[in-house]
């Protein structure tokens, strides 16, 4: 063998001999990891989590998280003599006088909004496939918590360079806690060590920013990784696919040359775009003056959503015990996010209860055939864009060339009106999608030719599908709703957990009451039967027969 | 296609997972398609074809050279492309940095996709691959070994005599229940410590009887009669330019105190009770923060006098005692009472009648 080879095994005699690592290896290196497109979004959040990482550390060599005043004698000339914070002007240096300094300052932003874009549709594909369910929910919890610190650490991370933009992202977020009953002003003037602004928050924002959320999250996804690898991936149902068994390739090297070779792709792709697309301007916006704003500013998207909530929300101010109870800033600002992330960390349970299921699964869903779990998906996103559009909503007046109040109140209707018809429509497309799956195993493929029977009877004829295919329409579980039982036994006792049963029974019906099921055998069998659809043999492949379990 | 087993765990566990009624096998109707199994994927062109695979051989190895080169080009550009320039009181060109910035990154990201599409056209193309089937094992540890667990907890339970020494234990949980307060305690002057609190502060700013309204930016006091009908000021206390650049005191006025002063034709807006002689000709100054969460308004309707502000779209009616007439805000801009000194110049009656910017608790109704 090569001396490669050699020499690792040099190393791995000498910590096996320490360690026992051979032990540990031989379990391990060929760990099996299934192979899906879907799969990637979690890698591209992580990798795109290293590469802010190393380019924050770039940057933390010349950023000074300092608000005191200084008049810029700096290299860019427009802002000469200007009086701005050494936190805006070393972030001017970053960008004019130090090589590369504005490569890495873009790539750390461009990271940002990947990594936030990939742990969402990441976390979307979970929730959509199932993957969420028993065993996995502690490491959905983990997912949720992630996704929170990911927008901790990008906001803590906007408001740092001290720019115009950053400092209007501030002064809401002091809005949204001086409408906290009893403690809002306290808690504002803790953040700021006094009135708003002071001079205080952007060095406290940056511990915060450098150590305490990437902290936490390199600890999370340490938590997420090593849960992942302990239960193994879920994997797609299918021919030899079962919940007892995963299928892909070996970690080492198939999933190794793939996963390290995407890696750098990640790197690659948001390099070019820091190489390529102008991100955060700061120079442009100029310093934070609380007394200006610039009109048709936006937040990073994933901050987007509460800015929407705040536009659409309609006034509302109660007065209570003398003192004002500002719900118009309130539900957006502070009880919203609660609203959403609450559910959300949840849901694994939530459905739980619907389905009354302690089994392990480690094969997915396909949504469709969990239509009520897909539609309560859809939904959630159509909530969510519509608010982030409202987010925007002077942006798409403009793109429209509508009034922007038409807008928000569009908004203000659709978010109730168009996140339950996303429901239900989405419900019936995965019923409708269900149906033509059941279709095609029963009566198979529709071949184009149409047959005249003595009679003069025209009909067209069905080819049966190859047994494979066959499978991977059928795989799936049948859900029957719960059966909650008599309300009384064989002897007239009544069922003392019978108002829960049928609580539960209700809620079983909700997910499951309107699934089209998949042919039993005796059906298969009988619509085989019935003669005419298939056609008979000539086909290399077996015609397709019922099978038993 | 191996099929070897893994164990992690290093046991073999028996127990099955709990059913639910309804899934046994004996109530659910019986599968219509049987698993027929695993098939194999076919040959790859670089598996029965030499010429496919040393064409897919130097593809990678091409990337790999490729990423290399680039490698080495990134280096050339940071040398070449300086930003810096000859004399260091020249400005720095903005064009220069782009350009540094391009060659940077271009020649660093493309390395950078080569080098993970080699990796991966390598894995995908050359690369035994089977594929492997490892069976899953149930999370839960077996009965016995759960026992066991459960057996050595309540052997050092019985050790430490937690149960019995409830003395020791409450007076440990006192202890600990106690030891997060001076983490508390200690964050206290994160916030200032003397002074008003942060409600009272909120209820002032440093308008006062007799302050001279200045235009933003260049301070300049502003004459009534220099006012044109329509016209829109942005204004500041006079005493805001004595406050010391540094320490928090000066950007916290700009926070708070900024006004807009505007001139309407007398019959064009609405006096309320109690504010007929808060304006000078029909001359009225407005607090420049929204009541919403507090951006500076800053989009002014001339023919309407609607007040728009840019973040989340509240509009104030300055014809009308700056009430709401769109958007999340609650409550109208505070007004500014002017008056005219003996120059004929603009100056404050007082400071605001009552808080500016966004509601908060100890505001009042």
């Amino acid at each position: 063998m090569s001396t490669i080879v050699n020499g690792a095994g040099k190393v791995v005699d000498f910590v096996d001999q320490r360690i026992t690592a051979s032990n540990w290896l031989k379990r391990n290196l060929r760990k099996v990891f299934p192979d899906h497109w879907s799969f990637l979004l979690g890698e591209i959040a992580l990798f795109s989590f290293i590469i802010i990482v190393l380019s924050g550390v770039f940057l933390t060599f010349w950023f000074k998280p300092s608000m005191a005043h200084i008049v810029y004698e700096g290299g860019y000339a427009p802002m000469r003599g200007q009086g701005m914070s050494e936190a805006y002007a070393s972030t001017l240096e970053l960008s004019f006088e130090v090589r590369g300094g504005l490569l890495m300052r873009q790539v750390h932003h461009w990271g940002a909004l990947i990594f936030l874009a990939a742990m969402s549709a990441h976390m979307l594909r979970v929730f959509f496939t199932g993957a969420f369910r028993k065993p996995r929910e502690m490491n959905w919890l983990v997912g949720v918590t992630l996704l929170f610190l990911g927008v901790a650490a990008g906001f803590t991370g906007y408001s740092l360079p001290d720019d115009l933009l950053s400092g209007t992202g501030l002064r809401i977020i002091e809005g949204g806690m001086l409408a906290i009953p009893v403690v809002g002003t306290y808690l504002s003037s803790f953040l700021f060590g006094g009135e708003y602004p002071g001079d205080d928050i952007v060095s406290r924002l940056y511990p915060l920013h450098i150590l305490v959320f990437p902290g936490l999250i390199i600890a999370m996804v340490t938590a997420h990784l090593m849960m992942l690898w302990y239960q193994k991936h879920t994997h797609w149902g299918g021919p030899g696919k079962s919940n007892e068994n995963v299928v892909g390739a070996p970690f080492f090297p198939v999933y190794v040359a793939k996963a390290g070779g995407f890696q750098f792709i990640v790197f690659g792709v948001i390099v070019l775009l820091a190489a390529t697309v102008q991100i955060n301007p700061v120079w442009f916006w100029g310093p934070y003056d609380p007394a200006v704003v610039s009109a048709g500013t936006q937040p990073d998207w994933y901050v987007g959503f509460l800015d929407g909530a705040l536009r659409v929300m309609p006034p509302l101010e109660f007065e209570i015990f003398g003192h004002p109870l500002t719900l118009s800033v309130l539900i957006p600002a502070i009880v919203l996010p609660g609203l959403i992330l609450t559910p959300l960390a949840l849901y694994p349970w939530l459905e739980q209860k619907a389905t009354g299921d302690t089994r392990e699964h480690h094969v997915l869903d396909r949504p469709r055939n969990q239509p009520v779990r897909t539609g309560i998906g859809v939904a959630f996103i159509t909530f969510y864009v519509q608010l982030w559009i409202a987010g925007g909503n002077d942006f798409f007046a403009t793109i429209l060339n509508v009034p922007v109040n038409w807008i928000t109140r569009f908004i203000q209707v659709g978010l109730f009106v168009l996140t339950g018809l996303a429901f239900w429509v989405t419900k019936r497309i995965c019923l409708g999608l269900q149906r033509r799956d059941r279709d095609l195993v029963m009566h198979g493929r529709e071949t184009g030719i149409i047959m005249v029977s003595p009679d003069g009877e025209f009909s067209e004829m069905h080819a049966p599908l190859e047994q494979g295919d066959a499978y991977s329409l059928t795989w799936h579980e049948r859900q029957a709703p719960y059966e909650p039982g008599p309300a009384t036994d064989a002897n007239g006792i009544p069922n003392p957990n019978y108002r829960t049963e049928r609580r539960r029974a209700r809620l079983s019906r909700f997910y499951f009451g309107d699934v089209v099921q998949k042919p039993t055998a005796d059906e298969l069998e009988a619509a085989h039967h019935e003669g005419h659809h298939a056609v008979e043999s000539g086909h290399e492949h077996d015609e397709l027969t019922s099978g038993q379990q | 296609m191996s099929a070897k087993d893994e164990d992690m765990n290093g046991h073999s566990d028996s127990t099955a997972p709990a059913h639910r009624e309804s899934d046994t096998p004996e109530t659910s109707p019986a599968e219509p398609v049987a698993d027929p199994g695993l098939h194999h994927e076919p040959d790859r062109l670089t598996d029965v074809d030499p010429r496919a695979e040393r064409r897919a051989e130097r593809q990678v190895a091409g990337m790999f050279s490729l990423a290399s080169v680039l490698i080495v080009a990134s280096i050339v550009a940071y040398v070449v492309f300086g930003i810096s320039p000859d004399d260091p009181e020249q400005p720095v060109s903005v064009g220069d940095v782009q350009i540094s910035n391009f060659a940077l990154g271009i020649t660093l990201g493309l390395a950078l996709v080569l080098l993970g599409a080699g990796a991966v056209q390598w894995a995908r193309s050359l690369m035994t691959s089977p594929e492997v089937v490892h069976e899953r094992h149930h999370l839960r540890a077996d009965d016995e070994t759960r026992q066991e667990t459960l057996d050595a907890f309540e052997t050092g339970a019985d050790e430490t005599g937690f149960g019995r020494r409830k003395l020791v234990r409450n007076s440990l949980l006192g202890a600990l229940a106690l030891l997060p307060l001076p983490a508390i305690v200690m964050l206290r002057d994160l916030g200032p410590s003397n002074g008003e609190s942060p409600g009272e502060v909120k209820k002032h700013t440093i308008w006062g009887e007799g302050v001279r309204v200045v235009t933003d930016v260049t301070y300049q006091p502003i004459r009534a009669a220099d006012l044109e009908l329509g016209q829109l000021v942005n204004a500041m206390p006079e005493t805001f330019q004595e406050l010391e650049e540094h320490g928090p005191e000066r950007i916290n006025s700009r926070a708070k105190s900024p006004v807009m002063v505007i001139r309407m034709a007398p019959d064009e807006f609405e006096i309320p009770a109690g504010r007929e002689n808060w304006h000078v000709d029909g001359i009225l100054a407005y607090s420049k923060i929204c009541t919403h969460v507090g951006c500076p308004i800053s989009l002014y309707e001339r023919t309407t006098h609607h007040m728009l502000c840019p973040c989340h779209q509240s509009t104030f009616d300055l014809a009308d005692t700056g009430k709401v007439i769109f958007g999340p805000a609650t409550r109208s801009l505070p007004q500014l009472p002017l008056a005219v000194d003996a120059e004929g110049y603009l100056i404050a009656q007082s400071d605001f009648h009552e808080p500016v910017g966004p509601s908060y608790w100890e505001r009042g109704g």
